[in-house]
This record gives structure tokens, C-alpha cells and sequence, in this order.
């Protein structure tokens, strides 16, 4: 027998694998057996033949940044006449379309900017709460970097930060900024950026303090297979301890427009990752995370045809509708997907749509 | 053999729906599906295990190897008297339809011309039913391939064509077949059988050939021992009872006649057609046409995921559902566009591309020419 088919055998009878394990799951090419493991564990944690999405919006408050990401085409440099500010009145107004819309998730992330400090943050936070909370709105803002930025700059422990934050209306929140958590890729991709055990720590403290967040992970630049591997135990290693994290979401890395497409020659350097390597990655990491909740497909970077298929590989969930996104549109990635659109692609894998909140709890109207 | 009935338990512990496991028996022991198990594999929720056991099966008929063509397209005209409602690409400027245009047999010698610097094997050609274009007309197309690609292979002309070339020739069909084939034509495409049954050939496609007809000419098609490609276009207003008795009269027909060499899944594009309000296939749906061709079409070699219609994307993950062929390198295309490009009739995916899409999946590229010969450079 296969080493890879016992593996994977072990696997959908729930038996936690290890490093090893997982390791020799990276060089398994079966496609359809690592669906069939992958959709096995999502069955034990979504046994329901139901996928859920959440009505939102993506904000992007500024796109100034000083931590010069190599694998980033979004930021601008503190300076740079191209950056921006969204101003308290366009963030009210793009919150408003969101609830006129129906939606609940506002998924609010920026760079690190230097004219924006914690009292910036926490006077925003209590603005659009006091008026939109009424209407359910929930802050699912601040990736780690963001946060550790800005406790450092106010002078104030992380978990003060956060408790700060909290208290001004943080709900949530997201797990951007991870991208491999090994130093080895993280010195060449982002050498200026939170490090691993920081972005860890950053999450521990908001767990602890009751504040749910996800996880992410950005494959595809330099990352080996033993990178991968890492990332996704240091993330189950902490869900063991915490369990805060809510869902896992992965993407490829987005070569266009970036440094480290440059550095690597160009085009023919760095490719960007296919639908093939995606969905294995997508399996892997869920037969890994045998303690994460939940799976959301990448939609924006895959497109609506992956990201339905990509169901069948370990994902329960569509993730947000988005209503705009910045970040890798700027990288060459431009899908669109409505609430309608999103529904009926659920139903035609099989499966019955549900809207969700941040938390995950299923919740009111259909599209 | 331990091997395989190791990878076998794995296949089979797998395997979500339990309906299932008659038809994964059946599959290892190389047994012909049924009708039933038609049914149950379009019907069943668990698109996985339809694609782990179509896989196998594609794992055995091909082992690794994936095939495609660097080959040209042709439409060499959009006039059309047959007014299937699922077509976008025939002219009908009454209402708001694309204008008309034929290509004169120089216009496609400039065509073939335009691509000169490219390696192709294959010259595809297929076009609208215009009843003024003479007999003379068709055997000139073949001879402007001949002029400028004397090498390649050129399948041309879908049984609905051929049909109508006979008439206007005045003269039987197997008459006109061995003249186009001494005048060129090596393989005859797959279109025009939309799907074979008497219900949606009413609804849809009245004017065309009847399921009966389209099977006689297949026939006479081998019998003129040309070879032929076979597709479906599905995802419209065919049950899934009408898409297994489609496959079931291909394979009946393919014991008769073994002319077949591939069947291409033809994924329904809605937008700009008579049944523009239809939603149109989803990628499962196009993974489980794959899929399910695969298991039932024991006797037809090749299944081809057509990458204008599912994507390069979606086509990748095909070939670890049942697909061994990523179609063509095609160059131009005017009867379906892909998503968003509405109208760009420029498109094509290079042979890099495409070999590296086919590796990326780990698998291992195989250039072939028009008849599935294996092309060596």
C-alpha cells in the first residue's frame, strides 16, 4: 500500500496526523482521494448538508503602510501621493449600504498607517456602533500587525490594545497577515512584519479575552512543503490552547503588481498558484486542522467556478459577499459574487445555503 | 493487483453515498454500467466519490498521461437556417443577434495564414447551415487547408453539416464522404447531436437532424472510416433520464461502429441565446458531466474537457475527474465566449500553458495530433 493511502486512511478515521504525516501529504497528487479524506472531516464538524456565507462588506481605511510587504501591490508608502484616508463620513456611508444591503460583517483592514492612532481607532469603533449597531453591525476589523501597531505606538501592553479596542466595539477578529508563520519565509517575503510567535501571540490574547478571530494562510510564494506544514500546526497548537479560532481560510499568493514578482524575474519567476495546487492545499489543511470549526473558500482569488468545488475539498463555508475588495483586485484578481449568486452555487453543489454571522451562528433572511 | 485493491479500500472507504458502492463494485471489475446507475450518478449529492471513481478509471484507461493539440479553429460562416434556440453564434441582427459574416475559402487560407509561425496538427472547422453555398464550396475549404497546411489533419464538418452538404451535392452521402475525404477531411467533430432525444430535439433544435438521423449519418461516417469526436450540450432543458439515454445510444452505436475517439461534455452558455433566462450549468455541473461520461462510455477512448467553456481552471481539476484530453491550443473561437470577453474571438492557450496547467496537476503532458497519434518534436 501507498504510504500516502494509509495516511489518508488514518485520516478519515479521525486520527490526528503528525508533521511526518502530513508532510508526505503534501507530495500526494490524488486529487480525489484527499477530497474524499478532506470531505470526511468536514462532515465530523458540519455534519449538516448546509454551507453558510455572511452578508458584509470589505473595507479598506487606508492603504498607507510603512512594513513594504514584498508579496503586496495594495500598500503605498507613508508619503506617497496615492495613499488614503477613507474619511469618517465615507466609512459611515459604505457601512450604511452594507445594512441597506442587509449585511452584519464589516471586515475593516488597512496598513500600517503613522497618522492613525489607538484614539483614531477607538473613537471610529464607537461612532459606527452607536450608529449602526442597532442594526446589528459587527466589527470584524484589525488584522495582528494592525493591532500590534498600534499598541506599540500608544505605548500599551497587546492586551490592553485589545481590551481598548473591545471596549470601543471590536467584535472580532480577521486572521490577515499570517502568511507562512515561519521566520525562514517571513524574512523573505516581509521582512518588516509582525513575526510568527507575535502574529501567535496577538491571537492568543484576543482568545483569551473573548474575542473570536480566524486564521489565514498565504501559500505559494516561497513556502516548501515543510513551511506549509508548520503553519498549519502552530495554528492547531494554539486552537488546542484557546480554541478561538472560528475558520481557516487559504489563498495563493497574487504575483501581479508585487516585489517579489520583480525579484523573482517576473512572469516566468513566480507563477501564481493553480486550481489543482489550491484544492490539495485546501484538503491538507483540513484533514490538519482537525480542531478548526469551520473552512471558508477563497472566492475572490479562485472565482465562483473553484470556489464551488472547492466545497467538496473540506469547506462549509462561502465566506463574506464582500461588496468590494481592494487588496488582491490590486494584485490582478477581480471577481464579483452577489448573495444570490453565492446561494445558488451552494444549492447546485448540493447543499443548503444558510447566512451566518461572525460567530457563526445561522441568522434571519435569504438572498 | 495488491496494490490496486489497497487504493481500492481507500476508493471504497472514501465513498460518502453508499448508493454508490454497487457502482464502485461494478467499476473494478471493468462491468458496463446501466441506466440506473446513470441516473444515480448524476443524481447523488456525493460529486467526490463520482469523481474518485471516474478518476480510477481514467487512472487505468491512461495512466498519467494527459492529452491536447495545438490545432486552429475555424467558423467559417454564422448564417444559419436552423434556429436552435441554444445558440448565440448564429447571425440574427432582427433580434439584437450577432451580424452575419462568411468567409470565403481565401479568407480562410488568410486565417490558416495568420498562424503560420504555430506548430498545429489539427485544422477544426465547423459552421452555420447557409443553403447557398454550393457543394464546389466545401470541397474548396478543404482545398485552402490543403494549400497551406498540407501536414495537418482536418476535421471538419459535424454530422448536421455533412447532412446538409449531401443535399445540396445531390448525390448519397457515402458518395460525398469518400470525395471530402480524398479532398482532405480526416475526422469528422462532435457537434450537432446537442442530445439525443426525441423530446429536446422538439423543444430546442426542430430544424436540425433527429436523434435517428444524427446516429445514420455517425454511421455512415464510419463506414467511410473517418473518424469521429462526440459531444453533449447540456445544462438546458434536458432531464437527467435524457442526458443517460444520450450516452447509452453513443455507446450502443460506438459497439456497432468503434469510430469514436473522444467525448466532449459541451457545457450550455445561456447568455445571448433563446433561453437566456436559464441559469446555466455551475462548475459541479461541468465536473459531473466529466465524471459521468467517463463511467458510462466504457467503449469511447478519450474524454475532453473543452477549456473555452469550463474554464482552464475548472479543466484542470477535470483531469482528476474522468478527463484525459484538455482540447486544443484553438487560436480563434466565435461560437462561445469565454466568461466576461463577450465577442473577443482571439482566444487561445498556448501549448506552455497549457502543458504547464497539465503538470501543475501533476500529470504528464502528451501532444497528439487530429487522431489521437502521439506527436514527438
Amino acid at each position: 500500500m501507498k504510504e500516502t493511502d494509509d495516511i489518508l486512511l488514518r485520516a478519515s478515521s479521525a486520527e490526528r496526523l503528525a508533521a511526518d504525516d502530513l508532510l508526505a501529504l503534501g507530495s500526494c497528487r490524488d486529487l480525489t482521494a484527499l477530497a474524499a479524506c478532506a470531505d470526511r472531516a468536514r462532515l465530523r464538524h458540519n455534519p449538516d448538508r448546509i454551507v453558510t456565507y455572511v452578508v458584509g462588506r470589505n473595507v479598506n481605511y487606508t492603504n498607507v503602510c510603512w512594513v513594504r510587504c514584498r508579496f503586496c501591490a495594495f500598500y503605498r508608502a507613508p508619503g506617497s501621493s496615492e495613499g488614503y484616508v477613507l474619511t469618517r463620513d465615507e466609512l459611515r456611508s459604505k457601512v450604511r449600504e452594507m445594512i441597506a444591503e442587509g449585511g452584519v460583517e464589516l471586515l475593516m483592514q488597512g496598513g500600517l498607517n503613522p497618522a492613525l492612532d489607538l484614539a483614531w481607532y477607538e473613537s471610529l469603533f464607537r461612532d459606527l456602533k452607536a450608529e449602526f449597531g442597532p442594526s446589528g453591525l459587527i466589527l470584524h476589523a484589525l488584522s495582528p500587525a494592525e493591532v500590534i501597531y498600534i499598541a506599540r505606538r500608544a505605548r500599551i501592553g497587546i492586551t490592553e490594545a485589545l481590551k481598548r479596542l473591545k471596549d470601543a466595539g471590536l467584535d472580532s477578529i480577521p486572521g490577515g497577515g499570517a502568511e507562512i508563520l515561519t521566520e525562514r519565509v517571513r524574512q523573505e517575503i516581509a521582512p518588516l512584519k509582525t513575526g510568527a510567535d507575535e502574529w501567535l501571540d496577538c491571537m492568543r490574547q484576543a482568545h483569551l479575552l473573548g474575542i473570536p478571530t480566524t486564521a489565514t494562510m498565504m501559500y505559494g510564494s516561497v513556502d516548501t512543503w515543510e513551511d506549509r506544514v508548520e503553519h498549519l500546526l502552530r495554528v492547531r497548537g494554539l486552537q488546542d490552547e484557546t480554541g478561538g479560532f472560528t475558520a481557516f481560510i487559504l489563498w495563493p499568493f497574487q504575483p501581479d503588481g508585487t516585489a517579489l514578482a520583480q525579484m523573482r524575474g517576473g512572469e516566468t519567476g513566480l507563477v501564481k498558484a493553480g486550481a489543482y495546487d489550491y484544492l490539495r492545499t485546501l484538503a491538507i489543511s483540513r484533514i490538519a486542522l482537525d480542531n478548526v470549526p469551520h473552512f471558508q473558500v477563497s472566492w475572490v482569488t479562485q472565482g465562483p467556478r473553484i470556489a464551488q468545488i472547492a466545497l467538496g475539498y473540506g469547506a462549509d463555508d462561502f465566506g463574506s459577499t464582500m461588496m468590494e475588495e481592494n487588496v488582491v483586485s490590486a494584485a490582478g484578481c477581480t471577481y464579483r459574487v452577489g448573495a444570490r449568486e453565492i446561494e445558488r452555487l451552494i444549492r447546485a453543489a448540493g447543499y443548503e445555503p444558510r447566512r451566518r454571522n461572525t460567530r457563526y451562528e445561522i441568522i434571519g433572511s435569504r438572498a | 493487483m495488491g496494490d490496486a485493491n489497497e487504493s481500492w479500500r481507500l476508493l471504497s472507504t472514501t465513498l460518502r453515498d453508499p448508493a454508490l458502492r454497487g457502482i464502485a463494485e461494478k467499476v473494478a471489475a471493468c462491468r458496463r454500467l446501466d441506466a440506473a446507475d446513470g441516473q444515480l450518478l448524476y443524481e447523488t449529492d456525493d460529486l467526490t466519490g463520482v469523481g474518485a471513481l471516474a478518476n480510477s478509471v481514467r487512472q487505468r484507461l491512461h495512466g498519467p498521461r494527459v492529452w491536447y493539440v495545438r490545432n486552429q479553429h475555424i467558423n467559417y460562416t454564422n448564417v444559419c437556417n436552423k434556429q436552435c434556440r441554444f445558440c448565440s453564434f448564429a447571425a440574427n441582427i432582427g433580434r439584437g443577434g450577432p451580424a452575419p459574416y462568411s468567409m470565403s475559402p481565401d479568407d480562410v487560407r488568410a486565417a490558416l495564414l495568420r498562424y503560420s509561425d504555430a506548430p498545429i496538427t489539427e485544422v477544426h472547422i465547423v459552421g452555420g447551415i447557409d443553403p447557398r453555398l454550393p457543394y464546389s464550396y466545401y470541397l474548396d475549404l478543404l482545398a485552402a487547408v490543403r494549400s497551406v497546411r498540407p501536414d495537418v489533419q482536418t476535421k471538419a464538418f459535424t454530422a448536421v453539416e455533412l447532412d446538409q452538404i449531401a443535399s445540396v451535392a445531390g448525390k448519397p452521402l457515402p458518395e460525398v464522404l469518400a470525395e471530402l475525404r480524398e479532398a482532405g477531411l480526416s475526422a469528422v467533430p462532435g457537434g450537432g447531436a446537442e442530445v439525443l432525444s426525441d423530446r429536446v430535439h422538439r423543444l430546442l433544435h426542430p430544424c436540425k437532424l433527429t436523434p435517428d438521423e444524427w446516429l445514420d449519418v455517425a454511421r455512415a461516417i464510419a463506414d467511410a472510416k473517418l473518424t469521429q469526436y462526440a459531444t453533449m450540450l447540456y445544462g438546458h432543458v434536458e432531464t437527467v433520464e435524457e442526458r443517460v439515454e444520450h450516452l447509452i445510444r453513443l455507446r450502443d452505436l460506438q459497439d456497432e461502429t468503434g469510430h469514436f475517439v473522444a467525448f466532449t461534455p459541451l457545457s450550455f452558455h445561456p447568455e445571448g441565446t433563446g433561453l437566456e433566462h436559464l441559469p446555466g450549468p455551475t462548475a459541479m455541473d461541468d465536473l459531473r458531466a466529466i465524471a459521468v461520461a467517463r463511467l458510462m462510455l466504457d467503449n469511447i477512448p478519450h474524454i475532453k474537457t473543452f477549456w473555452i467553456m469550463n474554464t482552464p481552471e475548472v479543466s484542470q481539476v477535470a483531469l482528476w475527474c474522468g478527463a484525459d484530453d484538455m482540447d486544443g491550443t484553438v487560436e480563434e473561437y466565435r461560437i462561445t465566449f469565454a466568461e466576461g470577453r463577450s465577442g473577443e474571438v482571439r482566444q487561445a492557450l498556448s501549448a506552455d500553458a497549457m502543458e504547464e496547467l497539465i503538470r501543475e496537476a501533476g500529470l504528464t503532458p502528451v501532444e497528439r495530433d487530429g487522431v489521437y497519434r502521439e506527436v514527438t518534436r
